[in-house]
């Protein structure tokens, strides 16, 4: 029986053990840029909403403060989706014909919550808690970027671990004064290691080898 | 001649074995650290039937460490009356609050400073109360207490009448409300001051 295979098929046999674990590598790389990706994460994704709610007009046009709706964030873990209510407050008045607000209206009528849909998703293994933030000087705009100019509301950063522990890493180069947490438009001044180190001091600021602690978000 | 033939099974299943580890590697992919039995806030659920996971409040709960000192201290109300008393001591860090929080709800509409202008009030539909008339400058602290609480209503609403002002009762705390009042009364002075209120030494 002659050979089926030339003599040279085995270069073929060699360079493709070396290509198939070239392909096994990248298809790993793949994998593991698309989960990383923003498509993925649906980074910069505007998300449509029941109602077509603009924070660029009520925050930056209106000057409504972010507290005047999501009136928890002081006080609690989780920020509030302001409750029907709270639009009603205004537009039971403003624009009652509307037919964008109609599900608001529906909403107010029959108890019913309006089904907003939710932009920013942590896993249940993470506990981030905004009172601690926005009161120890950690502005929105840190997190959330230019709300106020977002006509319709995307997600400003992946919110890798990465994400959170560069700033509870080196907190003094994000920490600003309490007064300025819920102005969109803040600028860290150029002395901002200098201010930032004397804010971390004043308002008590965990060390960093405790604020890097697994147990801080994790529990 | 028999022990070859099983060491050619055992090599068999050794040289497969990989589809083993591979299939326990993928077990390890899981998503019920991510997504774990419980609710969070505002996460839905076919428990109820409304499904909601949260319960609406009961008619007349409290927050835990809501502050009850008397009926006045909620409702800013003597026998049906406003009061003009401020049931807490009156401080700089109290006024301080009340700004604040002034500047969060009430400068909405009523602008900061009190006049009943604001770009809302400009844009036109509302047209909120200007703290500087008469008729306030004159009303009880209670009032403003009051009104925060209970909202305004124009006319009758079983008769085409509408509520002008929402009731800020489940937004602003009782202890904030009040310091909001303070700084009405504050922000009324303000506007109205005599040469008598300068202390003598600035005059």
């Amino acid at each position: 029986m002659g050979q089926i295979f030339p003599r040279n098929a085995n270069l073929f046999v060699r360079v493709s053990i070396f290509a198939g674990l070239l392909l096994a590598t990248t298809l790993v790389l793949l994998i593991g840029v698309y989960f990383r990706s923003n498509t993925y994460r649906q980074v910069n994704v505007a998300i449509e909403q029941p109602v077509p709610y603009s924070h660029q007009l009520h925050a930056d046009t209106l000057g409504i403060d972010c507290r005047y709706c999501h009136v928890s964030v002081e006080q609690s873990a989780f920020a509030n989706i302001p409750a029907t209510e709270t639009c009603m407050t205004c537009h039971s008045q403003i624009k009652t014909n509307s037919d964008q607000l109609a599900p608001v209206r529906a909403s107010y009528a029959s108890g019913d919550p309006v089904l907003w849909e939710r932009v920013h998703r942590l896993p249940d293994f993470v506990f981030f808690n905004h009172s601690i933030h926005v009161n120890k000087g950690i502005g929105c705009s840190e997190c959330h970027g230019r709300v106020d100019q977002m006509p319709v509301v995307w997600q400003e950063q992946a919110f890798f671990m990465g994400f959170c522990l560069d700033c509870h890493r080196n907190p003094e180069n994000y920490v600003r004064p309490v007064e300025e947490v819920y102005n969109m438009e803040y600028i860290h001044p150029a002395n901002q290691r200098e201010l930032g180190a004397q804010l971390v001091a004043e308002y008590g600021i965990m060390p960093v080898d405790q604020l890097t602690n697994c147990w801080i978000c994790h529990r | 001649m028999m022990q070859t033939q099983s060491q050619n099974v055992f090599r068999r299943v050794l040289r497969h074995s990989w589809i083993a580890l591979f299939a326990l590697l993928l077990s390890g992919c899981h998503f019920d650290m991510y997504n774990q039995p419980r609710l969070d806030t505002y996460e839905p659920s076919s428990f109820f039937a409304d499904g909601r996971a949260s319960r609406p409040n009961v008619e007349g709960a409290l927050a835990m460490n809501a502050v009850y000192y008397d009926e006045y201290f909620r409702t800013g109300l003597v026998d049906g009356v406003p009061g003009d008393e401020l049931p807490v001591e009156l401080t700089r860090e109290l006024l301080e609050r009340g700004q604040a929080q002034f500047n969060i709800w009430c400068a909405v509409c009523h602008g900061e400073a009190g006049f009943g202008q604001s770009v809302i009030a400009q844009r036109g539909g509302i047209v909120p109360a200007n703290f500087h008339q008469q008729r306030l400058r004159d009303a009880s602290l209670g009032h403003f207490f009051n009104i925060m609480t209970v909202g305004v209503y124009r006319g009758d609403p079983a008769q085409g009448g509408y509520q002008s002002m929402f009731s800020y009762a489940t937004r602003i705390s009782v202890e904030d409300r009040w310091a909001i009042a303070a700084y009405i009364r504050a922000l009324q002075l303000s506007q109205n001051p005599t040469i008598d209120d300068v202390p003598s030494a600035e005059r």
